[in-house]
């Protein structure tokens, strides 16, 4: 009897450790934390670490899957990653800043996954960057749910730059106003959302400032965008940040699937 | 011009005020102590000295830094000094002629600047705030101002003190 038993335990192990970014509605977080956000005198290195976890920015539950991740330069030119590893609790990655601007490190994912049941036994699946599931004809109750997931950080090496920060017009996405390595803890930011390249209007964002592990509360914030999908931040103090949204829709580009975009970064508010 | 001056402030030869009006003649002082600290690894903190004016121009007036390190290497820490790195350090080439210095010593330093020259006489009328960033490795940061309007109608002063990585910051103006 062991073998059914253990199938959705593996099969849930799998979903966070392998797919976690298909899966956002899990309570983990999914985050990449920046040796250092603002840095000066050229030709600098910077680690990330990368990780699933409840806490803030503490890598202790699993490691984040960095197929996909792509490493932009000022110019929008992909860039080298380096040294990159997986290790039991956290993935870590460097980058070699060797020109001055604004890089953005991503990972991106277009997911598929769902259930359905082949005589009456439920069945999960799930299939990722566009391939097809494979079931049965004779399933009956089949859920599909395509996840468009985008989650990202921003260095800047000396003076910032804007090239990395447009859009594709594919998914959930964050359009800055204030630029995401000139945060300070006495200014508002202002950003904007917009879902598949139009404004997304009336979507929770949530925030959540690092270091939870030495407070009582979460300390986390909610905000909605309005009409024309802007949302302002009034940061309560410098620290590392969590800022994630998700919307559900039937816009699908895979056929008799719902649609979840999530948009999720990590920001560096500065002390003023 | 600036002049750095180790002891009082003497001397300083001021243009007749007929020649080009009384904002280009007035003189602007500034004094910043850097305190002696008993820490066991000190070094000299990097320092910014600037002023903000109306709509928040910057001016710079001095930036010391570890300017002799090989490759340049102590620009890295520039942006330790984060007040000024946000408002104007990312936007500078290091280093800047008649702005950039090495660090000094714990000891009071003066910088003098006629308002007949660069960088006072390009100031425009208004209220500026004179601002001084301290950054010191293995120590704290540390931002200090004091506000002023500029340009002095008769002689007038401010200071404010620092805590931990600065000490006095004083400024006198001269009409």
């Amino acid at each position: 009897m062991s073998r059914p038993a253990r199938r959705p335990a593996r099969f849930l192990a799998c979903l966070v450790a392998a797919t976690a970014l298909a899966t956002p509605a899990l309570a983990h977080r999914l985050w990449m934390l920046p040796s250092a956000t603002v840095l000066s005198g050229g030709d600098q290195w910077v680690t990330v670490d990368a990780a699933v976890s409840n806490d803030l920015f503490y890598f202790e539950h699993q490691p984040l899957r960095l197929d996909g991740l792509v490493a932009t330069g000022p110019d929008g030119e992909p860039v080298p990653v380096e040294n990159q590893s997986r290790g039991r609790y956290r993935s870590t990655f460097d980058v070699h800043l060797t020109k001055p601007g604004t890089y953005r490190f991503g990972v991106s994912t277009n997911a598929l996954f769902g259930s359905y049941k082949v005589d009456g036994e439920p069945k999960r699946f799930r299939a990722m960057n566009g391939q097809a599931p494979a079931i049965p004809e004779t399933a009956t109750e089949v859920r599909l749910t395509q996840a468009q997931n985008r989650l990202e950080t921003f260095v800047t090496s000396g003076k910032p730059s804007d090239a990395v920060l447009r859009t594709t017009g594919k998914g959930l996405e964050l359009v800055p106003t204030t630029h995401p390595n000139s945060l300070n803890a006495d200014e508002e930011a202002r950003f904007a959302l917009t879902l598949d390249g139009q404004p997304a209007a009336n979507v929770e964002v949530e925030i959540v400032p690092g270091g939870n592990r030495y407070r009582q509360k979460l300390g986390d914030m909610s905000v909605r965008t309005d009409a024309e999908g802007r949302f302002t931040v009034k940061w309560p103090a410098a620290g590392m940040y969590w800022l994630s949204a998700e919307v559900t829709d039937d816009k699908a580009t895979m056929p008799n699937a719902k649609r979840r975009a999530s948009y999720t970064t990590t920001l560096e508010v500065l002390p003023p | 011009m600036r002049i750095v001056l180790t002891s009082a402030l003497t001397g300083l030869a001021v243009g007749p005020a007929v020649l080009a009006g009384p904002a280009l003649a007035a003189e602007l002082a500034v004094a910043i102590e850097i305190p002696r600290l008993d820490v066991s690894e000190y070094h000299r903190p990097y320092v910014a000295a600037w002023l903000e004016g109306p709509g928040g121009a910057v001016t710079n007036l001095a930036v010391w830094y570890e300017q002799a390190k090989r490759d340049g290497e102590g620009t890295k820490w520039l942006k330790d000094m984060r007040t000024w790195w946000r408002k104007s350090g990312r936007d500078l080439a290091m280093p800047v002629d008649g702005v950039s210095g090495a660090t000094k010593a714990p000891g009071t330093h003066r910088l003098a600047f006629a308002g007949d020259a660069k960088p006072t006489a390009g100031l425009a009328p208004g209220a500026y705030t004179l601002v001084v960033e301290a950054a010191r490795e293995v120590g704290g940061r540390e931002v200090v101002r004091v506000p002023f309007a500029w340009p002095p109608t008769a002689p007038a002063g401010g200071q404010a003190r620092g805590e931990a990585e600065l000490g006095t910051v004083s400024l006198d103006l001269k009409p």
